[in-house]
C-alpha cells in the first residue's frame, strides 16, 4: 500500500513527472533557441514560469460557466498524469499493466485536447471558440494516423499491452527498425497533439491570440501548460517504448538512464521539427494527414501484417 | 458558433497579429471571412499641426518621427520639397549620401519585414534569422548617422554628417555579408514547402485592380505594375545610378516577398555604385532661416512605397501647412479586397504583406457612437473647439493666457 502510494506520488508517479517534464520543456526550448540563434531560457525557466503562473490571480470570464472553466485544466492534467503511470520506465513491466494497455494510454492522452476543447468552449470568448473548435478538427485530423502508427507496432508484436510489446520486442531484436515509417508517421501525429508548430493552428497566436487558453489566467494557466509538457513527456515516452524497444533488461539504473535519453532524443526531434516549418492552415493540415499521413501509416501496418506472415508463424 | 451562423470578430485595435494600433473588424462564416470593416483613427498624433507651430529646422525633426522604420524618408521628402519651395541647389555629394542613407534604410525595413512575415505565417525562425542579420545593417547606420533610427542626416540644403573613406570601407564589407545572407533568404523562400503553401496564392491583388486602387511600392510591383519613384521622378541620386525595378507576376503574397527580398540586392548595387561615384565637395550649402512664400509636392519611394508630403509657405520661418502622406494609406484599401473570400488564418499575413505602418497613416478622427455602426467625421476646427473646451472642463484654461500674450505681441 505504502509502496504504491510512493510510486505513484513520488517516483515516478506525480513529483518526478513535474520536475521530468519541466526539464523537457527546458531542453525543447533551449533546443528550439539555438537553433534560432538566440541565447535560450535559463534551466529553471519553466519552473519560474510555472511558480509566477500559480502566484496570479484566477480570472473567471463573467460571461462563461465557471464550473466548466475551472474543471477543464484540472482535468486535462490528472488524464495526462494517469497516462505516464502505464509506461513502462526501465524494465518490462510498468507500474500498472494490464491487457490493452495501449490504448488507455492512446484514450487518456486524447483526454486533455477534449478538456481544451471544453473549457475553451464554456469560456465564451471569440478567440477561445474558434481555438477550441480548431482543436476538435485537427484532432479528427491527426488522431487517425496517431493510432495506425502506434497500432502497427502492437500488430507486429501482437499484443495490446505495452508489456507484451517490450516483451516481443526483447525476444525479437532488430525487429523495430522495420517500424520507422510508423514512427515518423507518429512522431508528427504528435506535434499536432501537442499543438506545436507546424500545427499550433489552435493557439496561432496572431490569428486567434492564445485559442482556447485565451481567457486563462493564474493557476489554471499554470495547469494547462503543465498538461501540454506532460503530454509531452508522455507522447515521448509512449514513442519510445513502441518504436525504441531496445536495452529494457539491462541494470534497472541504467535501463532508467537509457529510456531518459530516448525521450529527451524524441524531444529534441520535436524542436528540430518546429523549428525548420511554418505553421500551416487548418485546411492544409488536414489535407496533409489524410491525404499522406494516413496513407503512409496503412503502409506500415500492410508490411506489418506481411512480416508477420513471413516471419513470425 | 454554429456553421452557418455568421459572427464578426474583432482583430485590433489590440491583438498580437497587429504592432500598432487598427481595428479589423471581420465577418467570419466558420473560417472562411466574408467581409472586412477597416477602421483607422486610434492614433492621431497631430504633427501636422505641430509642424506648423514649428520652424523648418525643427520640423525636420519632428517630421522624421513619423515613422519608426522609414523616418529617413520622411524627413527626405521633407527637405527635398522645402529645397524646391526655396530655389536651393544642394551639392551633389549631399545629394549621394542621402541616397546611401535611404537605401541602408531600405535593407534594414526589408528585412524587418521579412522577419514579421515569417512571425505571422508561425515561422519563427525566419524571424530570428533575418532581424539577426538586419543587426549588421543597423550597426552601419549607427556608425555613419550615430542612430540605429531616426538618424537625423538631413538639413535643409544638404546632409549633417560626411561619410568617410573608413566609413565607406565599413559599408562596402557589410554589403558584402548581406548579399550572402540575402541569397540564402532567396533560397529558403523559393524552397520551403511550408513558406510556398502559406504565401502562394493569397491575398491576390490583380494587375486591374492595382490600377483601381492605387496601390504603391512592393504592393503594385509584385502584380506587374513597374511604379518607382526612383525612376519614374528620379530625387536625390537616383538619376545618375544604374538599377532594376524588380516586378513579380505572383500578384499575391508570396510575390511580396520575391519583390523585396530581390529589391534587397537591388539597394546592395545601388549603395556600392553610389560609394564608388562619390563626389567630393561641400555636403551641404547655407540655407536662408526663412523660406519665401510658395508650395510644392514632393515625392519619393520609401521602402513602403510613394511617400507624398505637400509644403506650403508664407514667407516666415514657419510653415504655413504641411500634409503628409504615408504610403500605407494608399495600400490600406487594397487589403478589404484582397481578404475577400480568404480564410481567417491568412488575415494577419495580407495584412503584413503591405508592410502597414499605421501610427504613420493616421490623420483623422472618427467618432464612432457607442453601440450603433454611425459614425461621424470631425473637422480641424471643431476638433480644436472641443480640445479647448475639455480642457476647461479639467480645469486647464489658457484663454486669459492667450489674451495675455495677444496684449504683449501687439504692444
Amino acid at each position: 500500500m505504502l509502496g504504491e502510494l510512493f510510486y505513484i506520488f513520488i517516483f515516478p508517479g506525480f513529483i518526478f513527472l513535474i520536475i521530468f517534464s519541466l526539464t523537457a520543456e527546458f531542453i525543447d526550448r533551449k533546443i528550439y533557441a539555438r537553433l534560432q540563434n538566440r541565447v535560450g531560457p535559463p534551466w529553471f525557466q519553466p519552473w519560474a514560469d510555472f511558480i509566477k503562473l500559480l502566484a496570479k490571480e484566477d480570472i473567471v470570464p463573467a460571461e462563461s460557466n465557471p464550473k466548466m472553466f475551472k474543471v477543464a485544466p484540472i482535468f486535462a492534467l490528472a488524464a495526462a498524469i494517469s497516462a505516464f503511470l502505464y509506461i513502462p520506465l526501465w524494465k518490462t513491466d510498468a507500474l500498472f499493466s494490464f491487457n490493452g494497455d495501449l490504448i488507455v494510454v492512446l484514450y487518456l492522452l486524447t483526454l486533455p485536447t477534449l478538456a481544451f476543447f471544453i473549457g475553451g468552449w464554456y469560456s465564451t470568448s471569440l478567440y477561445s471558440r474558434i481555438g477550441s473548435v480548431r482543436c476538435m478538427t485537427q484532432l479528427f485530423a491527426y488522431e487517425v494516423p496517431l493510432f495506425m502508427g502506434i497500432l502497427s507496432s502492437a500488430l507486429l508484436a501482437d499484443s495490446w499491452s505495452l508489456k507484451g510489446i517490450a516483451v516481443f520486442y526483447m525476444a525479437h531484436p532488430w525487429f523495430w527498425l522495420f517500424n520507422l515509417a510508423g514512427f515518423s508517421v507518429s512522431l508528427i501525429s504528435l506535434l499536432g497533439k501537442l499543438e506545436k508548430v507546424p500545427f499550433d493552428i489552435p493557439e496561432a497566436e496572431t490569428e486567434v491570440v492564445a485559442g482556447a487558453f485565451t481567457e486563462y489566467s493564474g493557476r489554471m494557466l499554470a495547469f494547462l501548460r503543465m498538461t501540454l509538457d506532460i503530454e509531452l513527456v508522455t507522447g515521448s515516452a509512449l514513442l519510445a517504448l513502441v518504436f525504441f524497444p531496445f536495452a529494457l533488461n539491462v541494470h534497472p539504473a541504467l535501463g532508467f538512464v537509457i529510456f531518459m535519453i530516448k525521450i529527451l532524443f524524441i524531444v529534441s526531434l520535436i524542436a528540430l521539427l518546429r523549428t525548420v516549418v511554418a505553421r500551416l492552415r487548418i485546411d492544409q493540415m488536414i489535407d496533409f494527414c489524410w491525404k499522406f499521413l494516413v496513407p503512409l501509416a496503412a503502409t506500415q501496418l500492410l508490411l506489418n501484417l506481411m512480416l508477420k506472415g513471413m516471419f513470425l508463424r | 458558433m454554429h456553421n452557418s451562423e455568421e459572427f464578426r470578430i474583432p482583430i485590433g485595435p489590440q491583438h498580437p497579429a497587429l504592432k500598432e494600433p487598427e481595428g479589423f473588424s471581420v465577418a467570419l462564416k466558420g473560417e472562411k471571412i466574408l467581409g472586412v470593416d477597416i477602421r483607422l483613427g486610434y492614433n492621431h498624433r497631430g504633427i501636422e499641426k505641430a509642424a506648423e507651430e514649428r520652424s523648418y529646422i525643427q520640423d525636420i525633426y519632428l517630421i522624421e518621427r513619423v515613422c519608426g522604420i522609414c523616418s529617413h524618408s520622411h524627413s527626405t521628402c521633407f527637405v527635398q520639397t522645402v529645397e524646391e519651395i526655396a530655389g536651393l541647389t544642394v551639392p551633389a555629394r549631399a545629394l549621394y549620401i542621402r541616397t546611401i542613407i535611404a537605401e541602408l534604410e531600405r535593407v534594414h525595413s526589408h528585412l524587418l519585414w521579412l522577419g514579421v512575415a515569417g512571425h505571422e505565417i508561425g515561422f519563427d525562425t525566419l524571424l530570428m534569422y533575418s532581424w539577426r542579420d538586419r543587426e549588421v545593417v543597423m550597426d552601419i547606420l549607427a556608425l555613419v548617422t550615430g542612430n540605429r533610427v531616426n538618424y537625423g542626416m538631413n538639413t535643409i540644403g544638404g546632409v549633417r554628417r560626411d561619410i568617410s573613406l573608413q566609413q565607406a570601407q565599413e559599408i562596402l564589407k557589410a554589403m558584402d555579408i548581406l548579399e550572402e545572407r540575402t541569397k540564402y533568404y532567396i533560397e529558403v523562400a523559393t524552397n520551403e514547402t511550408t513558406i510556398i503553401k502559406r504565401l502562394s496564392g493569397v491575398g491576390v491583388l490583380s494587375r486591374e485592380d492595382v490600377l483601381l486602387l492605387d496601390a504603391v511600392g512592393p504592393t503594385a510591383r509584385a502584380s506587374g505594375v513597374k511604379r518607382d519613384v526612383r525612376v519614374d521622378d528620379p530625387y536625390a541620386a537616383y538619376g545618375e545610378l544604374t538599377f532594376n525595378v524588380i516586378t513579380d507576376d505572383h500578384c499575391d503574397v508570396y510575390g511580396r516577398t520575391v519583390v523585396r527580398v530581390k529589391e534587397l540586392l537591388e539597394s546592395y548595387k545601388i549603395i556600392r555604385q553610389a560609394l564608388k561615384n562619390l563626389p567630393a565637395g561641400p555636403i551641404a550649402i547655407r540655407a536662408p532661416r526663412k523660406i519665401p512664400a510658395g508650395e510644392a509636392l514632393g515625392r519619393y519611394e520609401a521602402p513602403r512605397g510613394e511617400d507624398v508630403h505637400y509644403v506650403k509657405s508664407n514667407g516666415t520661418e514657419k510653415p504655413e501647412r504641411v500634409k503628409i502622406r504615408a504610403p500605407t494609406l494608399a495600400n490600406v484599401q487594397a487589403v478589404k479586397h484582397m481578404l475577400r473570400d480568404r480564410f481567417l488564418a491568412d488575415m494577419p499575413i495580407v495584412v503584413a504583406a503591405i508592410d502597414p505602418c499605421f501610427s504613420c497613416t493616421d490623420r483623422m478622427v472618427r467618432l464612432a457612437e457607442q453601440g450603433s455602426d454611425k459614425s461621424k467625421i470631425i473637422s480641424w476646427p471643431s476638433l480644436h473647439a472641443y480640445s479647448i473646451e475639455w480642457h476647461k472642463k479639467q480645469g486647464i484654461d489658457f484663454s486669459e493666457l492667450n489674451k495675455k500674450l495677444a496684449a504683449r505681441l501687439a504692444r
